[in-house]
């Protein structure tokens, strides 16, 4: 049997979590490292995944294809192409990182820990499962862990985050399955896989793509989250612990707008057609309202969480143009939005540990005290602003540049919320570094180095994108051209 | 085939009640729990082997009384299943008297016996008399703590609700007598396929077969029997009405309603998807305010019942395979949930869910089993009822039933709110007290078995899926 990479790199956290569930509970030592054991090894393995990635070829890669409920054609399927290498790479990064950020829970390390490596394997195995079924099983088994992680170590309102984000996601998901159901029926033979679906061999009505475009829709608006279904967002990212925020919006927001390019758009291409405008004002409206809203906040957990929501806009945005241009742009701003929010909740972490408080007005010229600090959070400030020479910068620009010449006013409206991004972040930047120091925080120490281990390696990240895209562009290229292909463009561009 | 030659077909029957008699006269100079559960899981055991070794002809045997089909077979087999946890679950119960214990396992394997006679019957009086020993056995069961006014109510409520039904049911299969000449199922189906019947009366005459079949399923509207009897029985009785007499239930239905009266099916199912809808919904929506967690897993097992029924109303092959494994997890997950209650209770003495506070310092395997089985039951993946609610819904959109399949969904998020409160309060709380028992055995036993089977049918169901393919044709 030939060497199965892709399922090592989602079983190895499985692994651990079952390791971290064998050890006793008092020695919390042995427990992390096992811990972080298990997702370094996730990460290893996911280097020479991208190093052996043909970047030439639009199939599949890596396939692994084993039968595992025959009666109903299900299959233990995976594999990587340029949409979804991308993202494995992030969530290997961001699981080790965020598991290094977890050194700080100091009760029931044994359950956080055997949650948190649960967590990681189903988010891996969902952006590798081409088996609608398989997808749909690890997208559900992230459900469980992240209801515990915000339940048990998260802040105030922890139970009522935690039950909200459960709620709305089973909702959006059990729709998805129905979607699932109508996409197996339909197929002849019936079929749950994605790549065999998206082929077309039997071209669908469009009576019939609508309804099930809107189901898989509801599923994956709310992880994206796309205006109206965003409220669990903010209560989530605000109770929840550090490390499990940067998740929450590095990869978790993440796997909602990869279902769209997976699964939404390949199979049902013309009823993403027929979505286009809607959607593409959904996208506007999560730009500029979640800028507004992110604005109006006091906390800085919640600013940044309402930010991510003006973010995951460009995203859409960039989906709906139909355009190469535009999906490169969503696709790059998924990765980019992934290293840049998951940075800026492990900043906003590192202030808390410290204050115990996340209101802004309370800080003030902490640049003096906290200059390493400083520095960093200017770095990623920058970069969720959309400075020219980080990474928020090309992705954002790109989608904007693929939808306006197919929505124009909307385009134009979108980027006036680039300016209010701008606004809050440079306002968010003087409540809390410049000024004169409010003398509550004058014994508050700076960025430890643990800390500085979890953020420079996303730093590099984000300039190294910033500066040359392709070494990330390189990647999805390919596969987005077969995409487009596929769907016929309305223009080519580029 | 007539009687003498037919006996060799029901050896585990027969052995279920040499057994259950031997049972009643030990318990006379036994006193001990623990030898007269082990003796009665004996039987049941030799029970189970000699039917594994049994093979599923579907010939008529006592003159077309019975049949000895693979569908009665799989049911016959589920059966076991649950009396053996139910006895394990008993061994485990520390709210009996002593003295009563010969007298409830030989309830236990009476009722067995009937319930497997009933999925084998294929004539409408032979469903009729063995469903009432079903019945009347579980009436004593549920009010068998019988120094307990709760038990005692429960117990009254059910047989007063049963007596109206079982009731109906008799009228209805007098009309069908009227009307064939015959209780035969048999010579019913014959008749129903070559026309020339009056549908309309044989409609009603089905309907009221229905409200007997619905009882024991506790399906809306006649499900307000459960709370209370589900409540005041001995837990191990109520994990045992909440799969056993559901389970004939069902199997009744799917018998006569896809078998033998399928010609009438476009006349009942749109009174049975409403019955279905109702089910769920009314099942779930009063389970969000429970706060004793026996009602609450009472009015989630209406609604599950009610899933079940989404497989029966789409009709198909799938349909019907569907339902058969919806049952089986259910029966996997309910017994395990039970299980639970009632090794929490033994340590905590309360069934009330704010008394389940901090549960997972407390007893961290009983909380873990339990979240477990709770999360099977609200059908979070990778865990067996998943796949139970997977396949309903896939026969419900096969069929094209999708108001169904939406309203199920809706359901199913519904649900997952009272399911995992119980959790919040396991796992999200701080307990209050600390003490804890020394835990039976037996009953760890029982719930490891049940937690087995929901990771094992979930993660690598096929083997299941062939068994219950081939024991869907009837």
């Amino acid at each position: 049997m030939p060497f199965s990479i892709l399922s090592c790199i989602i079983f190895l956290p499985l692994l651990g979590a079952l390791l971290v569930l064998a050890t006793p509970k008092k020695n919390i030592g042995l427990i992390k490292t096992i811990a972080t054991l298990s997702t370094a090894a996730a990460l290893l393995f996911s280097l020479p995944l991208m190093f052996k990635f043909s970047l030439f070829s639009p199939v599949m890669q890596f396939q692994e294809k084993l039968p595992w409920i025959p009666q109903i054609n299900v299959w233990y399927h995976l594999g990587v192409d340029g949409i979804s290498i991308g993202l494995v790479f992030l969530t290997a990064l961001l699981g080790f990182l965020a598991c290094v950020a977890s050194y700080g829970i100091n009760t029931r390390q044994k359950e956080y820990f055997f949650f948190y490596l649960l967590l990681t394997t189903g988010m891996l195995g969902t952006f590798m499962a081409l088996d609608l079924f398989l997808f749909y099983v690890f997208w559900e088994i992230v459900l469980v862990p992240m209801y515990f992680l915000i339940g048990i170590w998260g802040g105030p309102r922890k139970e009522y985050a935690a039950i909200k984000f459960f709620l709305y996601t089973l909702a959006g998901s059990v729709f998805m399955l129905l979607g699932i159901l109508a996409l197996y029926f339909t197929s002849a033979p019936h079929t749950f896989n994605m790549l065999e679906l998206a082929a077309g061999n039997r071209p669908l009505a469009l009576s019939f793509q609508i309804p099930v475009f809107i189901a898989f829709y509801l599923g994956f608006a709310v992880k994206v989250p796309i205006f109206p279904f965003h409220t669990w967002l903010p209560d989530a990212h605000v109770e929840a612990p550090t490390p499990i925020s940067v998740l929450l919006a590095g990869i978790l927001l993440k796997m909602g707008a990869y279902g769209f390019f997976r699964i939404s758009f390949p199979i049902l291409k013309e009823a993403a057609y027929y979505f286009a405008l809607p959607f593409a004002v959904m996208g506007l409206i999560n730009i500029v309202y979640g800028a507004f809203v992110a604005m109006t906040q006091t906390d800085f957990k919640k600013m940044v969480a309402y930010s991510s929501v003006s973010h995951m806009g460009f995203v859409i945005l960039g989906l709906a143009s139909m355009t190469m241009t535009g999906f490169n742009g969503a696709l790059l701003q998924m990765l980019s939005h992934g290293l840049i929010s998951g940075a800026m909740f492990l900043l906003v972490g590192v202030l808390y540990d410290r204050a115990h408080t996340r209101n802004l007005d309370e800080f003030g010229g902490l640049g003096v005290k906290m200059p390493v600090y400083a520095g960093i959070l200017a770095v990623f400030t920058f970069a969720s602003l959309g400075l020219p020479g980080l990474s928020g910068f090309v992705s954002e620009f790109l989608s904007l540049l693929g939808a306006y010449p197919v929505f124009k006013i909307i385009t134009i409206i979108s980027t006036l919320g680039i300016i209010i991004t701008a606004s809050y972040f440079l306002y968010m930047l003087q409540r809390v570094l410049l000024g004169s120091l409010n003398e509550k925080w004058a014994a508050i120490t700076d960025i430890n180095k643990r800390e500085l281990c979890t953020l420079i390696p996303l730093m590099l990240l984000v300039i190294a994108i910033g500066v040359y895209p392709l070494i990330a562009l390189k990647y999805q290229a390919v596969s987005i051209n077969a995409l487009i292909q596929k769907l016929v463009p309305r223009q080519i561009s580029f | 085939m007539n009687a003498i030659e037919s006996i060799k077909y029901i050896t585990p029957e027969l052995i279920l009640l040499v057994f259950s008699l031997s049972i009643l006269i030990c318990g006379l100079f036994i006193r001990k729990n623990n030898v007269l559960g082990v003796f009665s899981l004996v039987g049941v055991i030799f029970a189970a082997l000699s039917l594994y070794q049994s093979s599923a002809t579907s010939l008529p045997i006592f003159s077309n009384l019975l049949l000895n089909d693979p569908f009665a077979k799989f049911f016959k087999e589920i059966f076991l299943l649950i009396t053996s946890v139910v006895i394990l679950i008993s061994m485990g119960y520390k709210a009996f008297g002593e003295e009563d214990r010969g007298e409830y396992y030989f309830l236990l394997l009476i009722v067995t016996i009937a319930m497997m006679l009933v999925v084998s019957s294929n004539n409408l009086l032979m469903i009729y008399v063995a469903f009432e020993l079903v019945s009347l056995t579980s009436y004593i069961l549920v009010g068998f703590l019988k120094r307990d006014a709760l038990s005692s109510e429960g117990a009254l409520k059910y047989f007063l609700f049963g007596a109206l039904s079982t009731g109906i049911m008799l009228y209805g299969i007098s009309f069908i007598y009227g009307l064939f000449g015959t209780t035969d199922l048999s010579v019913i189906s014959v008749a129903l396929t070559a026309g020339g019947t009056n549908n309309f009366i044989a409609l009603i005459s089905l309907i009221l077969i229905l409200a007997g079949m619905a009882f024991k399923c506790a399906l809306v509207p006649f499900h307000m029997w459960v709370p209370d009897a589900y409540q005041g029985a001995p837990t191990p009785i109520t994990a045992f009405i909440s799969v056993g007499p559901k389970a004939v239930g069902f199997a009744i239905l799917l018998r006569v309603f896809l078998k033998n009266f399928f010609p009438l099916f476009n006349g009942w199912v749109d009174l049975v998807t409403w019955v279905s809808i109702l089910t769920m919904t009314v099942g779930n929506i009063t389970a969000l305010t429970q706060t004793n967690i026996k009602r609450m897993l009472g009015y989630s097992s209406i609604a599950q019942a009610g899933y079940i029924l989404i497989g029966f109303v789409a009709g198909t092959a799938l349909g019907i395979k569907a339902a058969l494994f919806y049952l089986l997890v259910y029966t996997l997950m309910n017994l395990g949930a039970f299980g639970c209650v009632v090794l929490i209770s033994n340590s905590i003495k309360s069934d009330l869910l704010e008394d389940y506070a901090g549960l997972y310092k407390r007893d961290p395997p009983a909380a873990f089993m339990l979240a477990v089985f709770l999360l099977s039951l609200s059908g979070i993946p990778p865990l067996a009822g998943f796949l139970g609610k997977f396949f309903v819904f896939a026969a419900a959109i096969e069929a094209k039933f999708i108001l169904i399949a939406v309203v199920g969904v809706i359901n199913s998020i519904i649900a997952l709110y009272y399911y995992v409160r119980v959790i919040k309060y396991m796992y999200l709380e701080e307990p209050k007290a600390d003490s804890i028992e020394p835990k039976s055995l037996a009953l760890q036993a029982a719930l490891i078995i049940m937690l087995a089977g929901v990771l094992v049918v979930g993660l690598c169901p096929y083997p299941f899926f062939n068994w219950i393919a081939a024991s869907s044709n009837f």
